[in-house]
C-alpha cells in the first residue's frame, strides 16, 4: 500500500514537470494566433506621431524626396498574367522597378538570370541592383508577382530611419534558431544591408549557392542566414498598435479570420491602416487593390501628413 | 516449485500495479499542473485583449451622444492612428445634408447578411431602418406585413417608403433605399446631394435607359429620394396616380417618378464617371469581365465605361457584396490609405460648406483643398 502511493506521488512529479516542460515551451510560441501578440524577436515601428509635428514643411518635402525605392520582382514564365498586373499596377509607384526572370519572356522585358532556382536569382538580383544602382537608391524592396505593395507606406514606414544602418526587415518567421523575413510579404533591405551582402555573396562558405545538404533551404531562409554572418538580422515591422505591416496574405483572408475570431469587431482585427504589402492576390484582385489604395475614399476625411507623395506620369488607374 | 511461481507472480503483479500507479499519478499531475497553467495563463491573457478599441468614425454620427458602448473598450490603446485625420468636413456635411437609409431584408436575411450592413456602413446614416416581413425587436427590424419573394419587393418598397414617411418625414432631406447586399458611402452621398435642393422633386441612382424615357433607377445600386419626392412618391398611391402591382420594383418606382414629375438625377461625378455600381468593383474594372451580350451594356443611360474609368473615386453604391466583400470595402475606404499621396482627383467642397469651414480655419494652416484642380 505504501509503495503504491509512494509511485503514485511520484509519478505525480513526474507529471508535473512534464506538463511545466511542456508548457515553458508551447508559451514561447503562443500568440501566433492573435496577430498582435510581442513575439521574442526584433520589432521596428515608424516614426512616432508627435515627432511628426516637429518637422518643417520645408523639412518634409526634402524628406519624401529622400528615399528612393528600388523595386526587384523575380518572376518566371508561369507569372506571366501576375507579371502583367503587377506590372500595371502598384510597381509604377516604385522609384524605379525591374523584373528578374529566369528566363527571357517574349511579352515583357525583363533581366534574364539564366537559372530556375529561386536562390540563385535572388543573388543574381541583389548583385546587379547593387552594382548597378548603389549610387541611386537607398532601399531595395524584393518581391514576388502574387504581392502587391503599397510604395509609399513603406516609405512612411522607412522614415527617419537611417539607411546607413544594416535594416532588413517584412514580415519575419522564427524556425528554430533562425529568424527571417518571409519572402511572401516583401523584403526591404537597406544600401547599408546590400552593401554587406554583396562582400559576403562572394564567399561560399558564407552564403553557399546550395544552401541544404538534405533538402532544398528556401530561398528566404538562405538570404538570413548570409545576413546572419554579415551582422544584419531581421526585424519585424509592425504599425503603432502592433499590427504586421507587411501581409502573407490577402485583405479577404485576414477579414474572413476576423469574421471567425472576432465578429464583433472584424474590421479592427484585420489589418493596418498603413499595411505596405499584402500576398496571395490574383491579376484581378491587384487592378481592385489599385482602386481601392489609390482612388477610392470618403470624401471629408482629410490627412495631415508628413510626407508628400505625387502619382506617377503617365498613368490613370490611381 | 509452485510456492516460488507464485511467490514470482505476485511480484510481478505487484511491480505491474506500482508501475499502473506511478502512470496514473503522472497523469493525474500533468492535469493539475495543466489545469494550474491554464488558470495562470488565462489571466494574462484577459488583460491583453485581441479588441482594442471602437472605431471611432463610426461613433462620430451616432447623435444620441457617446453614451453606450459597443464591444470592449481598451483605454490603453494607441489611438493614434487616426490622430492626422481631420474629419471635420465629413462632420459637417452630417449635419447639412440628413440622409435616412432603409435597407430592404427578410427574416432569413438578418442574421446572414443585415448583420454586416449595421456593422458597416449603417451607422454613418443619420437614421437607418432594416425593412423586412415581420418586425424583429431585437435586430431591429420593422414588419412591413407583406410576404417575402421578389414578386414583393415593389410592394415592400412602397410600404417601405409609407412607413419612413409616416414616422419619419422631418428627420431627415433624403431617403435612401438599398438591399441587404449593397454597399453605401455615406460621405460621398452626401457629397453629391450637398448641390441639390431637397424640396425639389429629384432622385438618384444608377440609370438605366429603357422603358422609361427619362430613365429609372437601378434597385439593387440603391436610390435616394429627396424629400418632395418621397412626399409625391407616398401621395400617389392615395390619390391612385402611380399602380401597386408590379414585379419589377425598380422599373415601377421609375415609371411612377416619371409620371408624378420626379427628375431622373444624374449622379456622375464632375468628370463623368458613375457613382452608384450595379456590382462589385472588380466586375466594373476588369475589361472584358461583364461579357458584352451581358444586358447590362445596353440598359446604361450614359456610355458605360469598363476599366479605371468605370468608377468615380467618390464612389456611392456597389451591389451584390457578399458580407467578407463589406468589410473588406470598410477597411479599403474608411482605413487603408497611401500616406501621403496627392490623390489624382480633387473634388470642390460644396460652396457653401467650404465657407464655413475657411471661416473657422481662418488662422489654422490647413490643407483643405477648395478648388477644382
Amino acid at each position: 500500500m505504501f509503495s503504491e502511493s509512494s509511485s503514485f506521488l511520484k509519478g505525480m512529479m513526474l507529471g508535473s514537470i512534464f506538463c511545466a516542460l511542456i508548457t515553458m515551451l508551447g508559451h514561447i510560441r503562443i500568440g501566433h494566433g492573435n496577430r498582435m501578440h510581442h513575439h521574442e524577436h526584433h520589432h521596428l515601428q515608424p516614426i512616432n506621431k508627435e515627432d511628426i509635428l516637429k518637422i518643417s514643411k520645408d523639412e518634409r518635402m526634402e524628406l519624401s524626396k529622400s528615399f528612393r525605392v528600388y523595386c526587384i520582382i523575380l518572376v518566371k514564365p508561369k507569372d506571366v498574367s501576375l507579371w502583367a498586373a503587377v506590372k500595371e499596377t502598384w510597381t509604377k509607384h516604385c522609384d524605379k522597378a525591374e523584373f528578374f526572370s529566369s528566363e527571357n519572356v517574349k511579352v515583357f522585358e525583363s533581366i534574364n538570370m539564366e537559372t530556375d532556382d529561386m536562390w540563385m536569382m535572388m543573388r543574381k538580383a541583389y548583385e546587379y541592383a547593387f552594382d548597378k544602382y548603389k549610387e541611386q537608391y537607398n532601399w531595395f524592396f524584393l518581391a514576388r508577382p502574387t504581392t502587391f505593395a503599397i510604395i509609399e507606406n513603406l516609405k512612411y514606414f522607412l522614415f527617419k530611419k537611417d539607411q546607413s544602418r544594416p535594416f532588413y526587415l517584412g514580415h519575419t518567421i522564427k524556425s528554430g534558431d533562425l529568424e527571417y523575413v518571409s519572402m511572401e510579404g516583401g523584403i526591404v533591405l537597406s544600401i547599408e544591408s546590400m552593401k554587406r551582402l554583396n562582400s559576403l555573396l562572394s564567399v561560399p562558405e558564407k552564403c553557399p549557392e546550395q544552401g541544404g545538404m538534405i533538402w532544398k533551404i528556401s530561398e528566404d531562409k538562405q538570404l538570413a542566414v548570409c545576413l546572419k554572418y554579415a551582422g544584419v538580422f531581421a526585424e519585424n515591422a509592425e504599425d503603432s498598435e502592433g499590427k504586421y505591416v507587411f501581409n502573407t496574405k490577402s485583405v479577404g483572408l485576414y477579414i474572413k479570420e476576423a469574421m471567425n475570431n472576432q465578429p464583433q469587431q472584424v474590421v479592427e482585427g484585420c489589418c493596418s491602416d498603413m499595411a505596405v504589402t499584402f500576398n496571395g492576390l490574383t491579376p484581378n484582385q491587384m487592378h481592385v487593390m489599385m482602386y481601392g489604395v489609390y482612388r477610392l475614399r470618403a470624401f471629408g476625411h482629410i490627412f495631415n501628413d508628413a510626407l508628400v507623395f505625387l502619382p506617377p506620369n503617365g498613368s490613370n488607374n490611381d | 516449485m509452485a510456492l516460488v511461481e507464485i511467490r514470482f507472480r505476485e511480484m510481478a503483479s505487484k511491480s505491474w500495479l506500482n508501475f499502473l500507479t506511478f502512470f496514473c499519478g503522472s497523469l493525474f499531475g500533468y492535469f493539475i499542473c495543466s489545469q494550474l497553467f491554464s488558470i495562470f495563463l488565462g489571466e494574462q491573457g484577459d488583460t491583453q485583449p485581441s479588441i482594442l478599441h471602437n472605431d471611432p468614425h463610426a461613433r462620430h454620427s451616432d447623435d444620441s451622444g457617446h453614451g453606450h458602448l459597443e464591444g470592449q473598450m481598451d483605454f490603453n490603446a494607441d489611438v493614434s492612428q487616426h490622430t492626422d485625420e481631420n474629419t471635420d468636413v465629413s462632420k459637417k456635411l452630417y449635419q447639412k445634408v440628413k440622409i435616412l437609409c432603409w435597407v430592404m431584408t427578410g427574416p432569413q436575411n438578418l442574421e446572414k447578411k443585415a448583420k454586416h450592413v449595421k456593422a458597416t456602413w449603417a451607422q454613418r446614416c443619420n437614421k437607418v431602418l432594416f425593412m423586412s416581413s415581420e418586425e424583429n425587436i431585437d435586430f431591429p427590424a420593422v414588419g412591413l406585413k407583406t410576404k417575402e419573394g421578389r414578386d414583393q419587393l415593389y410592394w415592400k418598397t412602397i410600404k417601405a417608403f409609407q412607413y419612413v414617411h409616416d414616422h419619419y418625414l422631418d428627420d431627415a432631406d433624403w431617403f435612401m433605399k438599398a438591399d441587404d447586399d449593397t454597399y453605401v458611402v455615406l460621405d460621398n452621398l452626401r457629397w453629391l446631394l450637398s448641390k441639390h435642393d431637397p424640396e425639389k422633386p429629384i432622385y438618384f441612382g444608377r440609370r438605366f435607359k429603357p422603358y422609361v424615357k427619362q430613365g429609372y433607377m437601378s434597385g439593387g445600386a440603391g436610390y435616394v429620394l429627396s424629400k418632395e419626392a418621397l412626399k409625391r412618391f407616398v401621395d400617389a398611391f392615395k390619390t391612385d396616380k402611380c399602380t401597386h402591382s408590379s414585379s419589377i420594383e425598380d422599373l415601377a418606382l421609375g415609371r411612377c417618378m416619371e409620371i408624378l414629375n420626379v427628375e431622373a438625377g444624374d449622379s456622375r461625378d464632375t468628370t463623368g464617371k458613375e457613382t452608384f455600381h450595379p456590382f462589385v468593383p472588380e466586375h466594373h474594372l476588369i475589361r472584358g469581365y461583364l461579357p458584352k451580350t451581358f444586358w447590362y451594356w445596353n440598359y446604361n443611360y450614359y456610355p458605360p465605361v469598363e476599366g479605371p474609368g468605370c468608377c468615380s473615386d467618390l464612389a456611392v453604391s456597389f451591389h451584390y457584396v457578399d458580407p467578407t466583400t463589406m468589410y473588406e470595402l470598410e477597411y479599403l475606404i474608411y482605413h487603408l490609405r497611401p500616406y501621403g499621396y496627392l490623390y489624382r482627383y480633387q473634388p470642390a467642397l460644396p460652396a457653401n460648406i467650404g465657407k464655413e469651414i475657411s471661416e473657422a480655419y481662418k488662422n489654422e494652416d490647413q490643407k483643405v483643398k477648395l478648388g477644382n484642380p
